[in-house]
């Protein structure tokens, strides 16, 4: 059984005040809050065991190696991944986890006249590392274009990946908008003979995410998005893929053999982590893998789905409101992007921060998917295990005040929604 | 925390609110002297300034086209109400002690400033500070050069 109340206090930032009113925390797309046991954990970390990893030969060293190294087979069972420690390499978030592929895979196996496929929703993070490497070596990128409510169209996925194609990168949920078709988009990439990167950064904190279901070649991920402390993100891939790939940085801890010349790398994934890592993060995220299996992950997503559809409902009764995305809470994360009459997201963003609501108003690093929306930016409120639907209350009383606010007139409201 | 909090009227004043809803001298103009756009993209704030300068380089004629957030479309309409009739170095002087209100809040606003005094509580809010001045980095983009150009906020 979910107990939102006693999940809630598990996190000590939320029992804050802004503005004099209970902090209601709705921006967890851009970073989550962490519970007790995460933060417990970094401490514990620095107080009784902090000592640098691998060939330490002493009692601290030793356990904090245990520790770390620990972590990976943690991130194997949470992800499912059918190939052990090896599958997993440690990366600082996200974005660092996609340029490593960009970089590592692309310059080894990219050559003029492949394409990349990416969608126009994804997140600058999944754009810009392509980008570079697509321009250093001379490939192209195709880009796949969503639908009224904001789906990977189908059609397109069909058309776009083809022959030429060497890497298909998409984003498993969208952080504007909702979640996309990526076993179809693997099942085309991988009959073209092409490898397919999913971004779970606004997946795998918020849904049961399986590997081997997936069928993906490549998925990042943060670990600050799902409890854990910002500095600690994965790169899942195969190891078969990792032993081919030319390492991303050079130094310490990846090498087997150093000379004056030239270096043999070390086995995979320590080939990919070069220098001290975030040794405390890492060993925090994996209090945060403890504390979401702990809870359930069927029971997150399930929790999540019934507080994204209360707001759904309560934010379309709103005059004037255009809600992006799907329609219907299955195809969405806990990500509702909007905008509210012709005021301007910081606007609506600073109004409701005075009432103690906490939401992102941006163009959430996606401003080619701005373009495509027609709108420089939107406001997004997004959901996680510790939110209720009081909140959402909030956050609709909380509009209504900056609609009253700006004088939304009817008049001045654009008609329909995206 | 010990100082008083900031409140939302502080940020946007009446005198802000009108201008945003009803902005002076928008559209374009006929043959202009100097046409320079700005983009913000932290936020997305767009504007793009039309100049018209007589013989003597007094700013004859101005307009401006943009989209973006209360603060950065009343800071736009409101500057163009302040610097039409004034000289180029005129202007500048405007645009400076425009800059320094929002960087050195401590003060008493310049009195040249006028109604844009109202801008001050902006200062309170920094992150809404680069909304506040996008129009007047674009106005100095436009006394610099004739022609057209283009700045992007970093």
């Amino acid at each position: 059984m979910f107990d939102v109340e006693a999940v809630r206090k598990d996190f000590p930032i939320l029992e804050r005040e802004v503005h004099g009113r209970p902090l209601v925390y709705l921006d967890n797309a851009a970073t989550s809050q962490k519970p007790r046991q995460v933060i417990d954990a970094l401490v514990h970390y620095y107080e009784h065991y902090n000592a640098n990893i691998h060939r330490g030969i002493h009692t601290l060293a030793e356990e904090a190696t245990t520790a770390y190294e620990g972590v990976r087979d943690k991130v194997v069972r949470f992800i499912n991944s059918p190939y052990g420690r090896p599958s997993i390499v440690f990366t600082r978030n996200t974005t660092e986890a996609i340029n490593l592929v960009a970089n590592a895979w692309g310059r080894r196996f990219l050559q003029p006249g492949d394409e990349i496929v990416l969608s126009i929703s994804e997140h600058h993070s999944n754009l810009v590392p392509w980008q570079l490497i697509a321009r250093e070596k001379g490939a192209k990128l195709r880009f796949i274009d969503i639908d009224d409510e904001g789906r990977l169209r189908g059609d397109q996925l069909q058309s776009t990946i083809g022959p030429k194609t060497k890497m298909v990168a998409l984003a498993h949920a969208s952080n504007v908008l909702g979640i996309n078709p990526v076993r179809e988009a693997a099942a085309l990439a991988h009959r073209h003979g092409a490898l397919i990167l999913i971004d779970g950064a606004q997946s795998v904190p918020h849904m049961p995410v399986d590997v081997g279901e997936l069928d993906c070649d490549f998925l990042a991920f943060s670990g600050h998005k799902m409890c854990g402390p910002t500095g600690a993100g994965v790169l899942y891939a195969r190891p078969e893929l990792l032993a081919a790939m030319d390492p991303f940085l050079g130094g310490g801890s990846m090498i087997a053999r150093v000379q004056l010349e030239e270096s043999t790398w070390a086995e995979v994934p320590h080939k990919f982590e070069a220098g001290t890592p975030d040794i405390a993060g890492v060993i925090a995220l994996g209090a945060a893998i403890d504390y979401l299996e702990g809870l359930g992950m069927e029971n997150i997503r399930a929790h999540e789905k019934q507080i994204t559809g209360y707001a759904l409902e309560r934010l379309s009764a709103l005059p004037g409101i255009t809600i992006y995305g799907p329609k219907n809470a299955d195809e969405r994360v806990g990500v509702v992007s909007f905008n509210y009459g012709d005021i301007h997201p910081h606007d609506v963003s600073q109004v409701l921060d005075q009432h103690g609501v906490a939401i992102r108003a941006s163009h959430h690093c996606a401003q080619p998917l701005m373009r495509r929306l027609d709108c420089a930016a939107t406001a997004r409120a997004s959901f996680y295990l510790y939110n209720t639907p009081s909140e959402v209350d909030a956050l609709y009383f909380a509009l209504e005040e900056t609609g009253r606010f700006f004088a939304v007139q009817e008049a001045t409201l654009p008609a329909g929604g995206a | 925390m010990n100082y008083p909090e900031p409140q939302l009227d502080d940020l946007y004043r009446d005198l802000i609110l009108d201008h945003y809803r009803h902005p002076r001298n928008r559209g374009n103009l006929e043959h202009p002297s100097a046409k320079v756009d700005g983009y913000n993209p932290l936020c997305g704030d767009e504007v793009e300034l039309e100049l018209r300068f007589d013989d003597q380089g007094v700013i004859e004629e101005v307009a401006f086209k943009g989209r973006g957030c209360s603060i950065s479309q009343a800071s736009t309409s409101m500057m163009t109400e302040l610097v039409k009739g004034h000289s180029k170095a005129e202007a500048q002087r405007l645009l400076e002690a425009f800059k320094r209100m929002m960087t050195e809040p401590t003060g008493e606003p310049p009195a040249e400033l006028g109604d844009l005094e109202a801008f001050q509580g902006v200062a309170k809010f920094p992150v809404r500070v680069k909304c506040a001045t996008l129009a007047w980095n674009v106005l100095e983009q436009g006394l610099r050069k004739d022609g057209a150009s283009h700045i992007e906020e970093a």
